[in-house]
């Protein structure tokens, strides 16, 4: 279980990074690029979402490789 | 014993009925936004609309965090009884004042911003008052059945969101829609005054949670509880597994189940805003029971396995059940009664009515807006039989709703220790909560439109789910494999 946990670490890196960057570049820079009422979502999606899940993902992600998580 | 078991019992009520009346505040202004939005934020000024739009779908979510770290930091330093007292003076202050605002028409600009700004602070409020409350009562409460004697303030979520629906049902019936939409949306705001008080009286008497008194008696409190919950790396992790592991998954549970059901009958399904509330009303009703069911499950079976089996079965059941839901209000397959259509013409508006062979009736109000441009506003009102469906449809979604987040407070509290526990478990369940569940409602109606914009999907009423179900099943991948199965966790 603790090499699965560590393994899966490098998944929660890729998936945090990865939804950020989608969350960015494919949902936000569109919203603001139309401006108006979308400036909601796209304020959303660039500075509560993506940071969020980006880095709490990878942060976790890194302790899970690193074992934080075993035997717990 | 017994003055034991009535004490406790009093700890409960005192404690459930404050955050009751938090909850209670903190919904009526999104069940009245249609209202206030014409109230305070004219459609033909750019920036009123926008701070519409920022206050009735983010604001009051994205600040409950902070609220968790600015009042979990002074219930930690300075006891949990003062902190909710502050929580609910503020809570209560706010929803009054919202109700004494004059409209955009008497101040102007003014009126957006103190709307914004106290959604603000009842934002901040909530997001001190839950951990508090759910803190305190698993502090008295004995180990072994903690999950019971917390899943009551786990039901309060739940009740005033019935409340706030009950009380503004009650204030529209009593008063002709004119006077309503004139004076009577205010009166859900002040009454909220005369509970608050009335709780503060209550929570007055009550003492210090042991534990704590425990803790500050042998000089083990933290001195500087956030650097402790966050800047420590043992303890962040747990922070961490705890949002993405149980509090991000129930957060959506909660909100997709209640709040999107709503949005969903409402906004998708354009069912008729009455009876979408009244089969609500009963849904939840029936189903709140189960936060105590469960909630004391917990305390035999364990915690992890009812929350994740209850992410589970939404994950796999939320687009049948939805799909059903939407089935079961549509008209386009009915049969019209012949000779039922008709279409009145009022100066801009046209009203198109139609009613159906299995009782249904569809109204839709046509309003020209400019030369290029009508808006649209449909109505559906379903008969009996097909509302005591969707009746059933919201209780199987509550049942999920309480499987995951009736033992959650349980679940937090036993994952830190109590000199850092109101900060290190109100911030994960605030960010699950507040953020990925409470931006859920708006994010889904979203990825809806623009489904049925780009059309390239069967059913674009069902692209909204893909949101929670996606982060829900992160959650549920993360909680089995990380979260540890034991009874209790700490």
């Amino acid at each position: 279980m603790n090499l699965i946990k560590r393994i899966l670490g490098i998944v929660w890196i890729g998936l945090g990074i990865g939804a950020g960057i989608y969350l960015i570049y494919f949902q936000a820079v569109p919203l603001w690029a139309k401006g108006g009422n979308d400036l909601v979502p796209a304020i959303i999606y660039t500075f509560v979402l993506a940071p969020l899940i980006s880095i709490g993902m990878s942060l976790f992600g890194f302790y899970s490789f690193q074992g934080e998580f075993d035997n717990i | 014993m017994t003055t034991k078991k009535q004490s406790l019992a009093y700890i409960i009520s005192a404690s459930s009925v404050g955050t009751l009346i938090e909850w209670y505040d903190f919904y009526i202004f999104g069940s009245l936004a249609t209202v206030l939005s014409t109230k305070f934020f004219p459609t033909d000024n750019p920036t009123a609309a926008f701070l519409n739009t920022l206050a009735t779908f983010a604001a009051g979510f994205v600040v409950r965090p902070f609220g968790a770290l600015v009042f979990g930091r002074l219930g930690d330093l300075i006891g949990r009884k003062y902190t909710f007292m502050v929580t609910l003076m503020l809570m209560g202050g706010a929803t009054f004042a919202i109700g004494l605002i004059p409209s955009y028409a008497t101040i102007g600009a003014w009126a957006p911003i103190l709307v914004l700004t106290l959604r603000l602070l009842q934002g901040l409020a909530l997001g001190g008052e839950y951990g508090g409350a759910a803190t305190y009562v698993a502090e008295h409460a004995p180990a072994e059945r903690r999950g019971f004697f917390t899943s009551w303030i786990q039901t309060t979520a739940t009740l005033g969101l019935v409340i706030s629906l009950a009380v503004i049902m009650a204030t529209r019936s009593s008063m002709s829609k004119e006077a309503f939409d004139e004076y009577g949306w205010r009166i859900p705001f002040l009454v909220s005054i005369l509970m608050v008080l009335v709780s503060l009286l209550i929570r007055k008497n009550m003492e210090e949670s042991p534990m704590f008194e425990k803790a500050k008696a042998e000089g083990n409190i933290s001195k500087n509880p956030l650097k402790e919950s966050f800047g420590n790396k043992l303890n962040l992790k747990y922070v961490l597994l705890a949002l993405f592991g149980a509090t991000m998954g129930q957060g959506l549970v909660w909100y997709t189940g209640q709040f999107y059901a709503q949005t969903f009958l409402l906004k998708i399904c354009n069912l008729d805003d009455i009876q979408t509330n009244m089969i609500l009303v009963i849904g939840l009703l029936l189903g709140t029971p189960l936060f105590v069911i469960f909630g004391a499950l917990s305390d035999k079976i364990g915690r992890k396995g009812i929350m994740m089996a209850g992410m589970i079965i939404a994950v796999f059941s939320y687009r049948p059940i939805f799909d059903q839901m939407y089935k079961t209000v549509d008209v386009t397959n009915k049969t019209v009664v012949p000779g039922s259509e008709k279409m009145i013409l009022q100066g801009k508006t046209t009203t198109v009515t139609k009613e159906f062979t299995d009782g249904s009736s569809y109204k839709n109000v046509i309003t020209e807006v400019s030369l290029d441009k009508t808006e649209s506003k449909i109505s559906i009102k379903i008969n009996e039989k097909d509302q005591w469906t969707l009746v059933a449809y919201v209780f199987f979604l509550i049942s999920f709703v309480t499987m995951a987040y009736g033992p959650i407070a349980a679940f937090l509290v036993e994952m830190f220790p109590t000199k850092i526990r109101y900060t290190s478990m109100s911030l994960p369940y605030h960010i699950g909560n507040g953020v990925f569940g409470g931006l859920m409602p708006a994010i889904a109606t979203f990825l809806v439109s623009n489904a049925q914009t780009a059309g390239v999907v069967q059913k674009p009423y069902l692209e909204g789910l893909n949101y929670p179900i996606t982060l829900i099943s992160v959650c549920v991948v993360i909680g089995i494999i990380y979260i540890k199965s034991a009874k209790k966790a700490a």
